[in-house]
């Protein structure tokens, strides 16, 4: 039950500290969504090179919780796909792999906005 | 001897802080200059110039411009110089080490519902860190709405933001603010403010290396 | 006057004025001197746009109740704040019912209605009119920046919008407070893009300002204080300095008000407060009062604005600040 706990925990933490660098030391002002979109692009870069599935085998959800992982789970569904249904699956792939992480995030947006108000 | 040096020193000093007064000062008068230039030349050629005069007028006015820009540029610089130097710097170490803490905190978590799943309901980890995510999704979603995550994210900066409960935390929120707005202008199009863009360029990257793939087989 | 400073012909007197602050204003170190302190941001409204509506009328009409009027005693209504086409004040005028004129200086709008206002009352176009501005921090934020309830860490430059609201009473004739100077200001763009560093943006306005008074007026002397609007911790300096470096020795007497609201260390809110309603409260609250605890004095306020628009500082433009001033002297109370 415990194994892998101290990875994730470093791992995750270095993930983040390396925005926390990007946006105090570039003299460019960098807002959440620059790192948001950076993320997801940059670990579907690395995972398109192979660079981040050897990372996600080591830290486990280290490595996939964070944005970068998302990115790497789109490409990880395109390549899939494009194993098992060709030109098709370039395009199908990465929305397919990722359809349950964005319906779930839409779905709850949607219902906090009917339930609460903003406290401000 | 020593006091001949440093009365050069203090000499230096204050010939050095007169100099930066100076050229401000100095660099102002002349934009005074040029726009009262500018001013005379327009009056001048609007007063009568044919042809080849008018295109001297041109020439003459382009270039009064072009030196007020290069002043212009040389006090915003110095401005900006000078705001640099009172911007008091952020605590780098303490951001870092909350960033850490935090971001490292929620991947904890993320790795022990990934353990508890594959051990209670035995899968494989490719599918349990998919609703170990979701989890940390709908949790966020809760904590946001409770006007929670707010607060996490001020102590927690990139920590906070870069897992994907930075992301649920954004559509969330967004969707939240402008409910006011309505279903369809409020909630509707505001969600997407930065799932929009996170999921554009998700989608272009996976079609790119898809494609990539596709061609060498 | 000089280059650029009006001089009031007529006596303008500042007749009444009343404050309303936010919940986190109320705790801060103005808290015992508002007149209405709300307690909750909502004000019991549907949204925020309704609140800082609700808080500008309910701010006009304790400043009339102050002075003894109505509403329909005002000749007009000058006033202005940060939402969108400032809707807020267009709100309130619909309730009030007098002629408007809806003013848009960013932060320096409470300055820019009083230099206007007391124009209107100087050249006999009226009797009385006021002027009022409000801002709400949370309907600026999810305008101008993020939603209230995302998660994102302020930088150290970052000032907080005031939630507050303050309406004056201008009125032609002898009284205690006079507003006899002002200073129009000029647009200075110092190529400061940063929207979480309007401190630097405005203050290079506030200098220009402040140095074109102090030379129509020959100087420093005569006047007892300085407050800029909202420059913050960081505006503040950068303002000093320059006064300094122009030879205006301005320590002890230059204040700023985005400094007076909020107790630093606790309440988190880094360089400070802003907001059109930020020298609205903390002029009625701390400066005028002071002036009368002295028994006299001169006091130049300079309402700062930053006047920012999200669409073009993301399309990568500058922001251009503006600063404007205006003298209040306190001749006693026994004047009338």
């Amino acid at each position: 039950m415990t194994q892998g706990l101290l990875t994730a925990f470093v791992i995750g933490g270095l993930i983040c500290v390396l925005a926390q660098l990007i946006i105090e030391l570039t003299p460019y002002s960098i807002t959440p969504a620059h790192i948001l979109v950076g993320y997801v692009v940059g670990g579907a870069v690395l995972s398109g090179l192979g660079w981040y599935q050897p990372l996600v085998d080591f830290a486990g959800a280290g490595a996939t919780v964070p944005l970068s992982g998302f990115g790497h789970m789109l490409v990880q569904g395109v390549v899939e796909a494009v194993g098992e249904e060709g030109l098709k699956g370039v395009f199908t792939g990465g929305l397919t792999a990722s359809a349950f992480g964005i319906t779930v995030a839409l779905l709850m947006g949607f219902m906090v906005a009917l339930v609460f108000n903003p406290k401000g | 001897m020593e006091q001949c040096i440093e009365h050069a020193l203090q000499n230096r000093e204050k010939r050095l802080k007169k100099l930066q007064e100076m050229d401000e000062k100095t660099m102002e008068d002349l934009l005074q200059e040029l726009r009262i230039e500018h001013q005379h030349l327009i009056a001048d050629e609007a007063a009568g110039a044919d042809g080849a005069e008018q295109r001297y007028y041109q020439d003459l006015l382009e270039q009064n411009e072009n030196q007020s820009l290069l002043i212009q540029k040389k006090i915003d610089r110095m401005y900006q110089q000078q705001t640099k130097l009172v911007t008091p710097k952020a605590p780098l170490t303490k951001n870092v080490i909350r960033a850490f803490f935090v971001g490292g905190m929620i991947c904890l978590l993320g790795q022990i519902i990934i353990n508890f799943v594959m051990v209670r309901y035995g899968l494989d980890f490719k599918a349990a860190s998919p609703l170990a995510s979701i989890s940390i999704v709908v949790i966020t979603a809760i904590l946001t709405g409770f006007g929670i995550y707010d607060e996490i994210g001020r102590f927690g900066g990139a920590g906070s933001m870069v897992p994907i409960s930075g992301f649920a935390n954004s559509v969330v929120s967004a969707a939240l603010e402008f409910k006011r707005e309505g279903m369809i202008y409020g909630i509707g199009a505001k969600i997407f403010t930065i799932a929009g863009p996170v999921i554009l360029y998700g989608t272009v990257a996976s079609v790119i290396i898809g494609f990539i793939y596709y061609l060498m087989g | 006057m000089g280059k650029r400073t009006i001089v009031y012909e007529r006596p303008i007197a500042i007749r009444s004025w009343a404050t309303v602050a936010g919940r986190k204003e109320g705790r801060g170190k103005l808290a015992q001197y508002y007149d209405f302190i709300l307690e909750h941001n909502q004000f019991g409204e549907k949204s925020w746009e309704r609140a800082e509506q609700k808080m500008q009328q309910y701010a006009l009409e304790l400043a009339l109740e102050k002075a003894n009027l109505t509403a329909s005693q005002l000749d007009y209504f000058l006033g202005g704040d940060l939402l969108n086409q400032i809707i807020a004040t267009s709100y309130t005028a619909r309730a009030a019912n007098i002629p408007y004129f809806g003013l848009y200086g960013a932060c320096s709008s409470l300055a820019e209605g009083f230099i206007l206002g007391s124009c209107l009352l100087d050249g006999g176009f009226g009797r009385r009119t006021a002027v009022c501005t409000s801002s709400h921090h949370d309907a600026a934020e999810r305008q101008l920046r993020y939603p209230t309830e995302m998660g994102v860490q302020r930088t150290l430059t970052a000032q907080w919008t005031v939630t507050g609201s303050g309406a004056y009473i201008l009125e032609q004739g002898q009284g205690a407070w006079q507003v006899t100077k002002a200073v129009p200001g000029k647009i200075v763009d110092r190529g400061i893009s940063n929207s979480s560093d309007m401190g630097s943006a405005m203050a290079a306005a506030a200098v220009d300002t402040i140095a074109s008074f102090l030379q129509d007026t020959g100087g420093l002397n005569d006047l007892d204080y300085i407050v800029t609007g909202d420059l913050g911790k960081i505006g503040y300096e950068i303002c000093k300095k320059q006064l300094q470096e122009r030879g205006y020795d301005v320590a002890g007497r230059y204040f700023d008000c985005g400094m007076q609201i909020y107790h630093e260390e606790d309440q988190d809110v880094h360089a400070g407060g802003s907001g059109c309603g930020c020298s609205a409260v903390v002029l009625g609250t701390k400066y005028l009062p002071l002036l009368k605890k002295q028994g006299r004095g001169k006091l130049l306020l300079v309402g700062t604005g930053a006047l920012l628009s999200p669409l073009t500082v993301q399309q990568g433009e500058t922001i251009p600040g503006i600063a404007h001033g205006i003298l209040v002297e306190y001749k006693g109370e026994g004047v009338s």
